[in-house]
């Protein structure tokens, strides 16, 4: 679930409370969006793709919160944006679309 | 329906209209394309989405294979045959013929669009699968260049019928600022998912029912909704179900010891008795060095929870579990009754999820690939045959509409019923693999004794919440709706056919080659209907999927 809107990070964009498709956070007049409401969150991730300051981050845990998901946290720091990255999005990266070998595997499954 | 005793609707009755010729309510790939297909021919477009379209619904946050078979006779008639035994032969030659080629021709428009398909090392284009974010958020372009107008966040509470009950318009919501909106429509398209119950499977917690019960609502029916019992695999804290990997895996208990029979595909259903009384390990211990690199870029989403708790599936054993992903990878839904995916009632068509699979699929699944194929088909021609409809039916705008909701939306009833209690009391009934893996007549019966009570009180009374909180009253009806389709359907199919596995008629039943179509609210009926073209005809004795 989302654990994490980082002040620090965020620039107040709201592109996070429009791409949320569970409808999780409340925009904040002159700050950072407010998770209002956790309990909806499915942990699909797509706020942290469309994220372009890397503010976010969604704890693994999809059924309940993580309290030792904390901003501080080193391990945390470093995951970060890490699912962005991954996929190749945010300006001077090309989408690992390109890279799919799925289909490597769909042939070597069944 | 009985027209004659709705509520018509007025101006007064939202802050906002909209007037459109085709109004598609779900922005996943099934109404996107309806979007781009019905823009393409003319018409005006309008979709909602009850989230985000771009992220939306089951696909944005996966990756997904393709049906995607080359124009060559031999080619296709082995990918048509390779599933028809498991899909109980339930399945027609000339609607996986037609969404073979749609397909076909969709993934050219897509490269054309500039999707990034990647090349293998001969050169060639591979286009078997699709990434789920950039897929969706390509169809969020397309349907707006296409001059679709995109309503985000603005879930539809009901559907609105003119004098003769044809589907002209819908009434809904925005849920981020709470003022309601009217859209007036020649004609609407269904594409708002499956139901998966809130069992928060990747991407399913949008995907409620909602569709069902708006079109049951207007009188249309649905089909196969016994086939409505797919649980994704994943890891036990996680959300993501994306199965294909585990082809790759070994099953452990709490000691280490390899649970015999387990698997993926064919061996679910040990995991599925295993977990009913001990906990399950998985350990992707079957992948070489190459096939673990290849499954990083083949599905990043795969190993962000991995990574996030610091397990490396390849060599520790972890938990899984099994989420109910229900008609989102069954192959219920609703009825189409014709090649533009029409339901039975005027002005309104159903595509992706929503609608049935079984015109591909048969009684199970066919996974992500065929249910990609059926979305991008079935979309583009539901967006088609709307766009045609509307335009036929012009001077719409002047009709009388009529507000169509049964439950969730009164405010006068005494008995206030809480959205949340009746959503855990759904999922008591669905989540339990003793209930719905397996299913049996006594158990059925058990469930939809306190589903139909449950039901009776929605029904005649009024949610507790108010506001936008009406959004998830209505989920919650839906919900309740569709597992009491689901339970009587499973419980009139008395054999075990494709994913619907009944106890005590653990066999195929040749005299029950036939459809199940369902509808109806206060009083649910189930009939049988003929298969028009099986494919294979009177081919019986075949093996149910295990």
């Amino acid at each position: 679930m989302i654990e994490i809107v980082s002040a620090e990070r965020c620039t107040a964009c709201n592109i996070c409370v429009h791409a949320c498709p569970t409808n999780v956070f409340d925009a904040v007049p002159g700050g950072p969006p407010r998770i209002a409401r956790q309990a909806d969150c499915q942990t699909c991730f797509m706020c942290e793709l469309y994220c372009p300051a890397d503010a976010l981050y969604v704890a693994p845990s999809a059924d309940r919160p993580d309290a030792t998901a904390v901003e501080t946290a080193p391990r945390v720091q470093a995951l970060m944006g890490s699912y962005r990255s991954s996929i190749g999005w945010g300006s001077g990266r090309t989408a690992t679309a390109k890279r799919d070998s799925s289909f490597e595997l769909l042939e070597r499954a069944h | 329906m009985a027209v004659h005793d709705l509520h018509v609707l007025s101006g007064a009755d939202a802050s906002v209209r909209h007037d459109a010729d085709v109004l598609v309510i779900g922005g996943g790939p099934a109404g996107t394309w309806a979007a781009v297909s019905a823009a393409a021919r003319g018409a005006r477009v309008l979709l909602t989405d009850k989230g985000y379209c771009g992220t939306s619904g089951a696909t944005a946050p996966s990756g997904t294979g393709v049906w995607h078979v080359p124009r060559d006779a031999a080619a296709r008639e082995k990918a048509k045959a390779s599933r028809l035994e498991m899909g109980g032969f339930l399945a027609e030659h000339a609607w996986m013929d037609r969404v073979l080629e749609q397909t076909w021709v969709n993934i050219d428009t897509l490269t054309e669009w500039g999707y990034p398909f990647p090349v293998d090392e001969n050169g060639q284009l591979r286009r078997t699968s699709l990434q789920g974010p950039d897929y969706m958020r390509l169809m969020r372009k397309a349907a707006k260049r296409a001059g679709a107008r995109i309503l985000d966040h603005s879930p539809v509470l009901e559907l609105l019928v003119d004098d003769r009950g044809a589907v002209c318009g819908a009434y809904g919501i925005n849920r981020q600022s709470g003022s309601t909106w009217i859209a007036r429509a020649g004609a609407v398209v269904l594409a708002t998912g499956g139901c998966a119950f809130l069992s928060r499977a990747l991407g399913c917690n949008v995907l409620t029912g909602d569709g069902y019960l708006l079109g049951a609502e207007v009188g249309a029916q649905l089909s196969g909704m016994e086939f409505s019992n797919a649980y994704g695999l994943g890891p036990a804290f996680a959300s993501v179900t994306k199965s294909l990997f585990y082809n790759w895996a070994s099953f452990y208990d709490r000691d280490g010891r390899r649970i015999e029979g387990a698997g993926s595909s064919r061996g679910r259903g040990v995991i599925a008795k295993t977990l009913a009384t001990q906990p399950v390990y998985a350990c992707l211990d079957r992948a070489d060095e190459q096939v673990r690199a290849w499954m990083r870029t083949a599905q990043p989403n795969f190993f962000v929870p991995f990574d996030r708790q610091g397990i490396d599936p390849f060599t520790q054993h972890f938990p899984v579990t099994l989420r109910l992903e229900g008609t989102v990878r069954g192959t219920g839904g609703l009825h189409v009754v014709d090649e533009s995916c029409a339901t039975t009632v005027a002005g309104l068509y159903a595509a992706g999820d929503a609608a049935t699979r079984e015109l591909i699929c048969g009684a199970f699944t066919g996974g992500g690939s065929h249910n990609a194929a059926w979305a991008m088909s079935s979309g583009f021609w539901a967006g088609a045959g709307a766009a045609t409809f509307a335009r036929d039916a012009r001077a719409f705008s002047h009709r009388r509409a009529h507000r169509t909701a049964t439950v969730g939306l009164g405010e006068d009833a005494a008995q206030v019923w809480d959205p949340d209690e009746v959503i855990r009391a759904v999922q008591a009934e669905v989540f339990p693999t003793g209930r719905n893996w397996t299913r049996s007549g006594a158990l059925l019966e058990d469930s939809l004794g306190r589903l139909d009570a449950w039901w009776t009180r929605v029904r005649r009374g009024r949610p507790a919440a108010g506001g936008v909180q009406v959004v998830r009253a209505r989920e919650a009806a839906a919900m309740l709706a569709t597992s009491r389709w689901m339970y009587r359907s499973a419980l009139q199919r008395t054999e075990t056919r494709g994913m619907h596995r009944r106890a005590e008629h653990p066999a195929l039943d040749p005299a029950q080659h036939h459809r199940l179509v369902s509808g109806g609210l206060d009083e649910i009926w189930v009939r049988a209907q003929a298969v028009p073209t099986p494919a294979i005809p009177g081919a019986f004795g075949g093996r149910a999927a295990a």
